[in-house]
């Protein structure tokens, strides 16, 4: 799960570490008002999720309560197209206003999961403000590592070790080793995948800083987080997706027009590979689960016609401890009750295949059959181009 | 012969009692895996499905003999769960069981080093040696005995390999899920280490997804020492970056972990890469020729 950089500053606050003064504003008016308290100069962030929000005019520097108004007023509402939001954009609807601050130097600070080394890292770099996936490409000397030993936890020593080897002295050094402990702590603390701070900043005054935070977290261990579940923006994401979660379906949208429901996340992404390996472009991932029930079958099928992109679907079930006779009776359910609406291939295998085949044979609805996931996606691919009349 | 698992093995189930427990330990009892007891901790004493319960992994190793189980716990218990089991001296630990935290995995992995257990899983299918034991929830019956190891970060799509090599007269030696997590037990590595000492195995499919870097890994294991053929397929060449597709460990993140990389690194360490799933058990059957 994503959250907002306001809300990250406000885990990271709770954790010790220093970040910005900085209130988040939803009016023109409300910007206006924290400017003048912790002015007269303060930056104006959009909140969104994706990256990239300066150079898409999403960060703006303003001198006094009026212009943070002025400004305030043309970011509210905007839509702020960034190299990570795609060509539709996001809507703003907060602005983070904060006091901006004297940069002497710009720093890294991030913390991933190694799954190669199965353990926490810490990476920190000289090079704030770079993405770090650039700085690992061009220059890997330039970022410093540190793994969590498991057992004992993080030690205070690799905080020190990183605050110099980026360079730190004295008390901005000190303040360093609080801030990588903070952060670490939130990291830990909160089941996070992944915590940036790009950049850390280190002031003219020697003070250390998050000036821009993210923090993701594990899906697996939101349950045991109910603080961070509440930060959940569902603004943020498609409501398609919004939608399938309800019923625990994993659906993320794409750009094809080949809709496809499938179970088992393997197979499903193997589906999209192969309607493409066949000239078609896929739609959507949707897993309906290994162990899917006749209702979560009704609501994936609601959900794989309703994207209006989809213009033919493929339905690619392997029966195990699923049986294709209970996923063949939802299909037609749902079809019954809202329509066909697009040509849909349906291969069933497995578990009472024969079974699940009869039901969507005799429903008298048109389906089109496939034994193979060959024959399906080379059936399926034709159905979705515009110029072939479908019979 | 197989790997991991043969008749001989006897299987401890933890969490027998639940309804997934209860579930497919029956399905593994039909296909004739010797369930030789189940733990639920409270219910120790009881027989369940006719299978004694113990209170702990350790009994049941101690007055039944298991030295394999199956976890099918709830997630935020599984990976105590593992180290239960590991902790018992468990040889083979399989953990069904989806949905587990990350950082608990990190920690149970750290309990399992200088331990004599293996772990297949989290997140996984489980193991089948066809025609002796199968420890999971895969369906039996697409299976057959024979020469093709097989070895999977995915569930349903290892049934499509299963079926395909079945369909064409071969077989399957050993077959493992090793999971869709991020942080798993055994990788590729260490199972093509094993099927390579393992006689009746004449080939191995391997099945990987993207995310992380396990299939590279497994690549130059394989270019440097392993001397069977394998063929190679990488769900997830139409996924887009920085999305979790499904399982927790299939992402692409900061660039890293496409299918792409992953099927170069594969045809550079001389494996017969299959672009599409549906030609799999062709591969098989071409590698196999080639031989």
């Amino acid at each position: 799960m994503k959250i907002h950089e306001y809300q990250a500053k406000q885990i990271l606050a709770k954790y010790g570490v220093q970040i910005p003064k900085g209130e988040v504003a939803e009016t023109a008016e409300r910007a206006a008002d924290i400017a003048a308290k912790i002015g007269p100069r303060v930056v104006l962030k959009a909140q969104i999720h994706a990256g990239g929000r300066g150079k898409g005019g999403g960060i703006k520097l303003a001198n006094g309560a009026d212009e943070a108004k002025k400004l305030a007023k043309d970011m509210i509402g905007m839509k702020l197209v960034t190299h990570q939001t795609g060509p539709e954009g996001k809507i703003v609807k907060r602005l983070l206003v904060e006091e901006a601050l004297e940069i002497a130097r710009e720093l890294y600070i991030g913390i991933v999961i190694d799954r190669a080394r199965e353990a926490v890292v810490i990476m920190a770099s000289t090079e704030g403000g770079m993405e770090i996936e650039k700085v690992a490409a061009e220059k890997p000397e330039l970022i410093f590592k540190e793994y969590i030993n498991p057992a004992s936890g993080f030690a205070g020593f690799q905080a020190r070790k990183l605050g110099f080897q980026l360079g730190l002295t004295g008390e901005t050094h000190k303040q360093a080793g609080k801030f990588i402990t903070g952060l670490y702590r939130a990291f830990e603390g909160t089941d996070a995948s992944l915590a940036e701070i790009n950049p850390l900043l280190v002031t003219k005054q020697g003070n250390v800083l998050a000036l821009d935070a993210k923090m993701n977290f594990d899906d697996n261990a939101l349950a045991r987080h109910p603080e961070i579940q509440a930060m959940r923006d569902l603004d943020e994401e498609e409501p398609l997706e919004v939608e399938a979660s309800k019923y625990n379906l994993n659906y993320i949208k794409l750009d094809g027009n080949v809709g496809c429901m499938v179970n088992g996340a393997g197979l499903a992404m193997a589906t999209m590979d192969i309607i493409k390996y066949s000239g078609g472009m896929p739609a959507n991932f949707l897993d309906v689960g290994g162990g899917v029930s006749e209702e979560a079958v009704t609501n994936a099928f609601k959900i794989l016609v309703s994207d209006k992109d989809v213009k033919a679907a493929l339905i690619n079930i392997f029966g195990g401890i699923v049986r294709c006779d209970l996923v063949a009776g939802g299909i037609v359910k749902a079809a019954k009750e809202i329509g066909l609406k697009v040509p849909m291939v349906v291969r069933l295998k497995g578990t009472n295949m024969e079974a699940g085949k009869k039901i969507l044979e005799t429903s008298g609805l048109a389906f089109y059959s496939a034994d193979t996931m060959k024959e399906a996606a080379e059936k399926v691919v034709p159905l979705a181009q515009p110029q072939i009349k479908r019979s | 012969m197989s790997i991991l698992i043969d008749e001989k093995t006897r299987v401890v189930v933890q969490g027998i009692t639940g309804g997934e427990g209860t579930f497919h330990t029956q399905k593994m009892v039909e296909y004739g895996t010797r369930v030789v007891a189940g733990v639920t901790p409270g219910k120790g004493g009881t027989t369940h499905l006719g299978i004694p319960v113990f209170n702990t992994v350790a009994e049941a190793r101690l007055k039944a003999g298991a030295n394999a189980s199956a976890i099918f716990v709830p997630p935020f218990f599984a990976a105590d769960a593992i180290m239960e089991s590991a902790e018992a001296g468990i040889e083979v630990i399989v953990c069904i069981t989806e949905g587990i935290p990350t950082f608990d995995m990190i920690k149970a992995k750290a309990f399992l080093r200088g331990k004599t257990s293996v772990l297949i899983g989290p997140n996984t299918p489980g193991v089948i040696s066809p025609g002796k034991c199968k420890i999971g929830i895969m369906p039996g019956p697409i299976h057959a005995p024979g020469k093709v190891g097989i070895i999977s970060r995915s569930g349903t799509l290892t049934y499509e390999a299963v079926d395909q090599v079945t369909k064409l007269g071969f077989g399957q030696s050993t077959a493992i899920g090793i999971g869709g997590d991020p942080i798993v037990g055994m990788k590729y590595i260490d199972l093509l280490k094993l099927f390579k000492k393992d006689k009746s195995t004449a080939a191995v499919i391997m099945i990987g997804e993207i995310g992380g870097t396990a299939e590279e890994e497994a690549a130059a294991y394989i270019k440097k020492e392993f001397n069977k053929p394998v063929v190679g397929f990488i769900a997830g060449q139409t996924a887009p970056p920085g999305r979790r597709m499904g399982h927790a460990g299939a992402i692409i993140s900061g660039g890293k972990g496409t299918a792409k990389e992953k099927m170069e690194a594969l045809e550079r360490a001389g494996v017969h890469v299959a672009k599409s799933p549906a030609e799999i058990g062709l591969k098989v059957k071409e590698a196999l020729k080639k031989k």
